[in-house]
């Protein structure tokens, strides 16, 4: 226990807190785009880059790293957009096959450089599955403040975001530009994910995209109370996945945060005011009662009308 | 037959069993079903192993089949209660990834399984694995599995293909002619599950997503025809199958990942020069056509 009272531990708490609210308001945009799996793509996409310049820079810190993971996933939502919209291959395919090739080469890349003595130091295979505990104050500051700024990000621009994901023509009129709220999306799609890779991995870091979004949908139907949700669920995955992967030794966080994140997802899925499996099942009971005792009452009514 | 021999029969039994699944995956629009199903697979396995402590081929590859139709399943039921396809795609298999990540590093860490090995697969150890089969003698294990998959593969697809052609292009047809389309969904999803097992100690699981995916993608950059589809497929993943392993041993790293790179090439390559869809033919045949618009009043 007396590591949850350790500084260090209290540092990575915030920032993966602060990281799974960013990446639960986010993933609400993405959700609404209907690109949650781009997420997934992407953040796969990301780890030829990490490693790349890793071995031209020989560089360990985490915000040269992010940088080299910003390009190789931007390139690879590039690659996806052109296959897209210049031959008749679908966007799932596309993404399919970006995800797969990219993360390909990155174990190429990985390999080699887990074959150099530095490179085996450096600890890059953190970041297949996320290593909460490896890191340093350096980067639990650059997470925290890249985090606090995607969530600044998501606020400033809400009406602009909710005008953008409803109604792109409305938007249009009112002189938005549709193309420039594009670009920004994907780059706060991708900061998001990079921010993430170190913590939870690349595999992992499109389900703290997803699950929170999913989960809140259950509760609301208003947009705005659906963001403070999604952004709450992931808050409370992210804190809580990394409490239980350092209470363990050497246990990976990504997958903690993802099966808390997956629990919150069964809880509202089961209980969810909206459109939870208990609520429904209730309506439906009482819609067929509300049915049974009006085709009674009409049979009743015919009964005396004979 | 020598070591690098059966490494590439191997590496080519996964580019054709995988390479002939992934056309109808590609057709059908379910390419992330086959991300999806590659990853609950490894919880399948690490299931069947907790429950017979054994690594046997087909425990898993059963441990694996019920993965795989659990994940089609659950994936369903969530669309059907209203969350887009997608998203529950992503809801299902993160979380049930990260369970079986769980289960192999709390419970069977020590063991034969590792995630590593799992994600990356260890293709130079698969001779070195092998079983006694009457009449042939010693056999590697993970290459008599592809084996057996593969023959299953063309058989299923064989015997209905008629049937797969209608539910893949026209399902609404095929179901007013009485074809069970729900059910041939499932029973392909078995198939996409189980030639994902089997390609698991060759390749892992994230690079059978490529091996799936690409060299089918690729291949409907050339062709309209269904079964030359199939064909191209096939070889196309064998060529990367072979390119990636000479490339691997060439600049000694990660076998499977230059596989999946080596489709990767094969992609870029048909998205160039392919005649019909082909990027290089999108900016010479415009001209084509304008100049045959301009000289056609005459």
């Amino acid at each position: 226990m007396s590591i949850l009272l350790s500084s260090n531990f209290q540092w990575v708490f915030i920032s993966t807190l602060l990281l799974g609210i960013a990446a639960g308001l986010v993933g609400c945009l993405a959700y609404w785009k209907k690109q949650s799996l781009m997420s997934d793509a992407l953040s796969h996409a990301a780890l030829p880059g990490v490693v790349m310049i890793f071995l031209l820079f020989q560089v360990k810190d985490l915000f040269v790293l992010m940088i080299g993971a910003s390009i190789s996933a931007l390139l690879g939502a590039f690659c996806i957009m052109m296959i897209k919209s210049t031959t008749r291959i679908t966007e799932d395919t596309a993404m399919g096959m970006i995800l797969a090739v990219f993360f390909g080469g990155g174990i190429v890349l990985l390999t080699l450089v887990n074959k150099t003595s530095t490179g085996n130091q450096a600890g890059l295979n953190n970041f297949i599955f996320g290593q909460a505990a490896s890191m340093v104050l350096s980067d639990v500051m650059t997470m925290s403040i890249l985090a606090v700024a995607v969530i600044f990000i998501v606020f400033i621009g809400f009406k602009e975001w909710k005008l953008f994901l409803f109604d792109p023509n409305f938007a249009k009129g009112l002189n938005l530009s549709v193309k420039a709220m594009n670009v920004v999306y994907l780059l706060v799609l991708v900061l998001t994910i990079v921010v993430g890779i170190q913590a939870v991995g690349v595999i992992l870091m499109s389900a703290l995209l997803i699950i929170p979004p999913v989960s809140a949908r259950y509760w609301t139907h208003s947009f705005k109370t659906m963001m403070w949700l999604s952004g709450i669920f992931g808050g409370i995955s992210g804190a809580v996945g990394t409490t239980i992967s350092a209470l363990g030794t050497g246990l990976p966080t990504g997958p903690f945060i993802v099966v808390t994140s997956g629990s919150i997802f069964l809880l509202s899925l089961f209980f969810g005011l909206k459109k939870g499996l208990v609520v429904e099942s209730m309506m439906q009971r009482n819609k067929r009662k509300e049915i049974l005792e009006q085709s009674v009452s009409s049979s009743f009514i015919k009964e005396v009308n004979r | 037959m020598t070591y690098t021999g059966w490494i590439l029969l191997t590496a080519s039994l996964v580019g054709i069993s995988c390479g002939i699944v992934g056309v109808f995956l590609i057709l059908r629009k379910m390419a992330m079903m086959a991300d999806a199903i590659s990853h609950t697979v490894l919880l399948g396995i690490v299931a069947a192993y907790l429950l017979t402590q054994s690594l046997s081929g087909i425990h898993m590859v059963i441990g694996a089949a019920i993965a795989g139709i659990l994940t089609t399943y659950f994936v369903q039921w969530f669309h059907s209660k209203g969350i887009a396809q997608d998203a529950s795609i992503g809801v299902v298999f993160t979380t049930l990834f990260s369970i079986g990540v769980i289960l192999i590093a709390k419970k069977v860490g020590n063991a034969h399984l590792d995630v590593q090995h799992a994600l990356m697969g260890e293709i130079s150890f698969v001779p070195w694995n092998t079983v006694h089969l009457p009449l042939i003698g010693e056999f590697p294990l993970a290459t008599f599995m592809l084996l057996l998959v593969l023959t299953v593969v063309i058989v299923v697809i064989g015997l209905f293909y008629k049937e797969w052609k209608l539910t893949t292009f026209d399902p609404a047809l095929a179901a007013s002619l009485g074809i069970p389309v729900l059910g041939m969904n499932y029973l392909f999803m078995t198939l996409v599950s189980i030639t994902t097992v089997a390609s698991f100690d060759a390749v892992g699981a994230i690079m059978v997503v490529a091996m799936l995916i690409t060299p089918a993608a690729s291949a409907y950059l050339w062709t309209d025809k269904l079964l030359i589809m199939i064909g191209l497929s096939a070889s196309f993943g064998v060529i990367s199958a072979i390119i990636g392993y000479y490339f691997a041993v060439w600049i000694d790293t990660s076998i499977s990942g230059s596989m999946a790179f080596a489709t990767g090439i094969i992609f870029l390559i048909s998205f160039t020069c392919s005649p019909k869809h082909g990027a290089l033919s999108h900016i010479i045949r415009p001209k084509i056509r304008t100049k045959g618009h301009v000289q056609s009043p005459n």
